[in-house]
């Protein structure tokens, strides 16, 4: 198995990364927000909560400090969806498939398989995100570029407990 | 300095916001805004957003994804190979946007036109939720944002992903009440920086920080070049 393949992206990591920066700058100035990706997640889970049982969704601690609407971070969310297909869709780089090649060289080609890990992995990752207090773009990009400490300090055990989630599943 | 800031100021600038983005949706009018965050919280959640920040959410998410999927990290391979040391493109555009924003902000925010957003340290917390992330980011093989980004480009596994994101949500959110007793006041510092950590004047300390992020990321380029 050949995991070194990787073609990275269609542009520079270093344009993207300092467009990345410059678009902070913007979010801050214009919507006095930082860039983040995970209070989204939450909040639409809390307006389907909302659809089952409106009290006990709203009697929830969480739920009464992170108001379950849609608000500029849930937006946010689905721009990056929209903007990810125009990208691909423009660039040709639409994959369409549901077994990434990664992941069926090591795992065969179930798709129940793929799809159960990938539910469990989501579910894990965002337990572990509200509770971190931000993911991957909220500590890792924001909270960093702001110097907290937390940030840093939870953008580390990100790559720690990755790195070794994934060293054990592939076992390299 | 920013470092406490009152919630309870927070209707002020989501009123100013909301008489400004009216008359001129999408414009922004340098000196009533930047007057705006002056007084404004760092937190959006007392209140709903104007339909101006609905827009300008859907407008910035556009170009993060947008730039996402550039950049390549909407793919299961590259994400995969960050966590396997093999492919450093996630680290380079990450060092890359902390170290551009980084100045960028800071000197916005010297320049009086933004508030600060520092999230809060507690290292009990950051530390067993961050080490409970990555093992759903290695489950998973993206994260929050750039599992959107893969879903956009037709990654369909991500679709898994989102549910499992969002279920995983809605179960901190029902154990909210004991961590927030427990856990997230286990060596809670508020909201700490690094240069107040090790002593030292901001400024100075970024003089040094982004020198030593830029030599980060050349070793990155020299030992692991384009594409690997």
């Amino acid at each position: 198995m050949d995991y070194m393949a990787s073609d990275g992206g269609a542009w520079s990591p270093y344009l993207v990364g300092a467009l990345i920066g410059l678009l902070s700058m913007a979010t801050f100035y214009f919507s006095n927000q930082p860039i983040g990706a995970s209070t989204a997640y939450a909040r639409i889970a809390g307006l389907i909560g909302k659809v089952f049982s409106k009290r006990h969704t709203e009697s929830l601690k969480f739920y009464q400090e992170t108001k379950p609407s849609i608000q500029w971070d849930v937006t946010l969310l689905l721009g990056i969806l929209l903007g990810a297909a125009i990208a691909a869709y423009t660039g040709g780089e639409i994959t369409g498939y549901w077994v990434p090649p990664l992941w069926e060289e090591r795992f065969g080609s179930s798709y129940a398989l793929r799809l159960g890990v990938a539910f469990l992995g989501g579910a894990v990752m965002a337990f572990g995100a509200r509770l971190a207090g931000g993911c991957t773009s909220g500590h890792g990009i924001s909270g960093a570029l702001q110097l907290s400490v937390g940030s840093w300090v939870a953008l580390i055990c990100f790559f720690i407990g990755g790195m070794t989630t994934a060293k054990l599943m592939f076992g390299i | 300095m920013n470092m406490n800031m009152d919630t309870n100021t927070l209707s002020d600038h989501d009123s100013l916001i909301h008489a400004e983005g009216s008359a001129t949706p999408h414009v922004p009018l340098p000196g009533i805004l930047p007057l705006a965050n002056k007084k404004a919280a760092d937190r959006q959640k007392e209140k709903a957003d104007t339909p101006r920040q609905i827009m300008l959410g859907l407008f910035f998410g556009v170009i993060f994804g947008f730039l996402l999927q550039k950049g390549g990290v909407g793919k299961y391979e590259v994400l995969l190979g960050a966590l396997f040391l093999t492919d450093f493109t996630v680290m380079k555009i990450m060092l890359t946007a902390i170290a551009t924003g980084m100045i960028g902000i800071f000197s916005l925010h010297a320049l009086g036109l933004v508030e600060l957003h520092v999230k809060p340290t507690r290292y009990a917390a950051n530390i067993i939720g961050g080490l409970i992330f990555g093992v759903g980011f290695g489950l998973l093989g993206y994260c929050p944002g750039t599992g959107t980004a893969a879903l956009g480009q037709g990654n369909f596994d991500a679709i898994a992903g989102v549910l499992g994101l969002l279920a995983g949500s809605y179960l901190y959110a029902e154990t909210s009440d004991f961590l927030e007793a427990t856990v997230l006041k286990w060596g809670n510092r508020g909201k700490i920086t690094l240069p107040e950590l090790v002593g030292a004047r901001r400024t100075i300390f970024i003089l040094w920080f982004v020198p030593l992020l830029a030599t980060i990321l050349y070793l990155l380029e020299t030992f692991f070049p384009m594409a690997r």
